[in-house]
This record gives structure tokens, sequence and C-alpha cells, in this order.
């Protein structure tokens, strides 16, 4: 059992129990699933340029969810500090060769320590990917009105038609940047 | 809000993060595997998530169910005829995420699971998302 803990855990697994999410909190509170929520009320809650778009009640709309961010955060030091896997990702070699025909040479733990160091904060690609990555992905999902999980898993199983664009959007970004702008960026 | 509806958002969320690490969908990798079509594994998890999703909102719905508290559950429609603001912020995340290898869930419990520099992208994200209350109206929704 304890086994189970430490291994990664297979698509339909982790797939039923992600859904899950939007029913349970439908049906405690009401509360639609969406993690970039929270960047919204974070703003919200330190305004300090009185921005029309931060002026509202960030404490009544972002309690719950707040409470539920810092649940994601202990459950990633739960997954991935007190039960990390040891073991290297099992990606798919064809992967692996690309990457390291980009220059990437870390392939254990989850992200490479080519770019997710503090160390790479004194690179440009680890400059381009850790702050252009970070504001892009807080800039395009509040312009999207919402992530993956506000859209790609809560407004699909809403089946509502404008996260489907959103994700459709999410995907034309996703291949240009992996397939025409990642090679410049670690060239 | 009482204690014990904390607490359930608390485990709720503990529960997704630790999902979220498991499952590896907080890897770089495994998003640049996804958006090289070299492997299943992203689109089995958001697949059969999706799935699930329609299943219990559409019985959710179609029973009128209440939550725990006794009150309606509504979710707000969006509204679809927002083409460019989908589409253009769409991508705009998408870059962001490619680049990033992570979307705001995972940022948070790749943070939790001690990658201290995940602060960096957190506050970026912050940044974009302040930018895009002062840019607003100025945006094509």
């Amino acid at each position: 059992m304890l086994d189970f803990l430490y291994q990664p855990w297979p698509w339909y697994v982790a797939g039923p129990i992600i859904g899950l999410t939007v029913p349970v909190l439908l049906l405690i509170g009401g509360k639609m699933f969406g993690v970039s929520a929270n960047l919204r009320h974070a703003c919200a809650a330190c305004n300090f340029g009185n921005v029309e778009f931060f002026n509202y009640d960030w404490k009544s709309a972002g309690k719950w969810n707040f409470t539920f961010l810092a649940g994601s955060v202990l459950g990633g030091f739960l997954g991935g500090y007190v039960f990390a896997n040891p073991e290297p990702i099992a990606l798919a070699q064809s992967t692996i060769t690309d990457l390291q025909a980009l220059g990437i040479q870390d392939f254990n733990g989850l992200v490479p320590d080519d770019l997710f160091t503090w160390g790479s904060l004194g690179t440009v690609p680890g400059l381009i990917v850790l702050i252009l990555g970070g504001f892009l992905v807080g800039f395009g999902a509040r312009y999207a009105g919402g992530c993956t999980s506000g859209h790609a898993i809560s407004g699909l199983s809403d089946l509502q038609l404008a996260s489907l664009i959103a994700v459709i959007g999410f995907f034309i970004g996703g291949l240009l940047m992996t397939w025409f702008i990642y090679p410049i960026i670690l060239s | 809000m009482k204690f014990s509806e904390y607490l359930k958002y608390l485990l709720i969320g503990t529960a997704f993060g630790f999902v979220l690490i498991k499952s590896e969908v907080v890897s770089w990798f495994r998003i640049q595997e996804m958006f090289r079509f070299d492997a299943f594994h992203m689109y089995g998890i958001i697949g059969v998530a999706v799935i699930v999703g329609i299943i219990s909102v559409q019985i959710i719905k179609r029973n009128n169910m209440k939550d725990a508290n006794g009150n309606p559950i509504t979710i707000p429609p969006k509204d679809a005829s927002q083409v460019k603001r989908y589409l253009i912020g769409g991508s705009m995340f998408g870059l962001g995420w490619a680049l990033l290898g992570a979307c705001p869930g995972p940022m948070f419990a790749l943070l939790g699971s001690g990658l201290t520099i995940m602060a960096v992208p957190i506050l970026a994200a912050l940044a974009g998302t302040y930018t895009y209350g002062i840019l607003k109206d100025k945006l094509p929704h």
C-alpha cells in the first residue's frame, strides 16, 4: 500500500480523481473549480494601484479558493517531498532524444535542473522560462477567463463552448512554443 | 464560512496537489511530451477528467441537486461570443504553459514539493494578472 504512495500514478487513476474535483466542490459549497482565480484574488488583496478590475470583495469570493490552494501546496509537499518518487519520469524515448538535442541534460526529478534552479535566473533561457513563462500564464489565464482547471476541466465538464475555444487557444500557443519558439530560446 | 468548511477545502486541495504530483502533470517533461504528441499520458488524464466531470455535472443539473448548505447549484455560463478573448488569451496562456511547463495549479504544487524557484514564476504570474487588469479595457475581447 505504501508503495502506491511513492510510485507515479497512471492516467486512469489520476484522471478520475481530478475530474471528481469538479462535482465535489460544487456539492460542498456550489464552487466552480478554477485555480487561476486565486491570482486575481491575490491581486485584489493588494490592489495598490486601485485598478478597477481588482476592486471587489476578494475575501468573500476567494476564501475557499485560497484554502484549496494552500491544500495544493500541502499536497505537493506530501506527494513531491514526503512520498517523492525516487525514479526519473518514464518519458517517451522520442521526447528524451528531442530534448537532449536541445541541450537538456538533467532528466531526474519533475523538472530539469538546466532551467529550474536559482542559478538559472542568471541565464537567458532560465530568465525567459521562469519570468516570461510565469507572466504569460498569469496574463493569458485572466485574459482567457481561466486556466487549465477553469476551462479544460471545469468549463468542458459543463460543455461550455467558450472553454472549448480557450482550450484550442491553449494548444495553438503550446504547439507554437514547443515546436518553433523553444528551439530558438534553448539554442 | 465555518471551520469545518475550511477543513474540507483544505483536504480537497491537498488531494488535488497530491494527484498533480503523482500523475506527473506538474512536470515540465510531461508537458513537452504532450505538445510533441509523444505519449498518451496527459491526454488520458485530461480526457478522463473531462468525461468524469461531464457525467457528474449532468447528474447534478438533471437532479437539481443542492450543495451542502442547501443552496441550489448554479453554474454561470461563459459568453462564447467573446471569441477573441478566448482565442488570443488562450494562446498566450498556452505559450506560457509550454514555456514554463506548468499551469497555475502545478506551480503551487511544485512549490510545495520543495522547488523553491517556483516562487519566481508565481510572482511573475501575479504580475501578469495585474497587468491584464490594467490593460483590460484596451484589449480585444
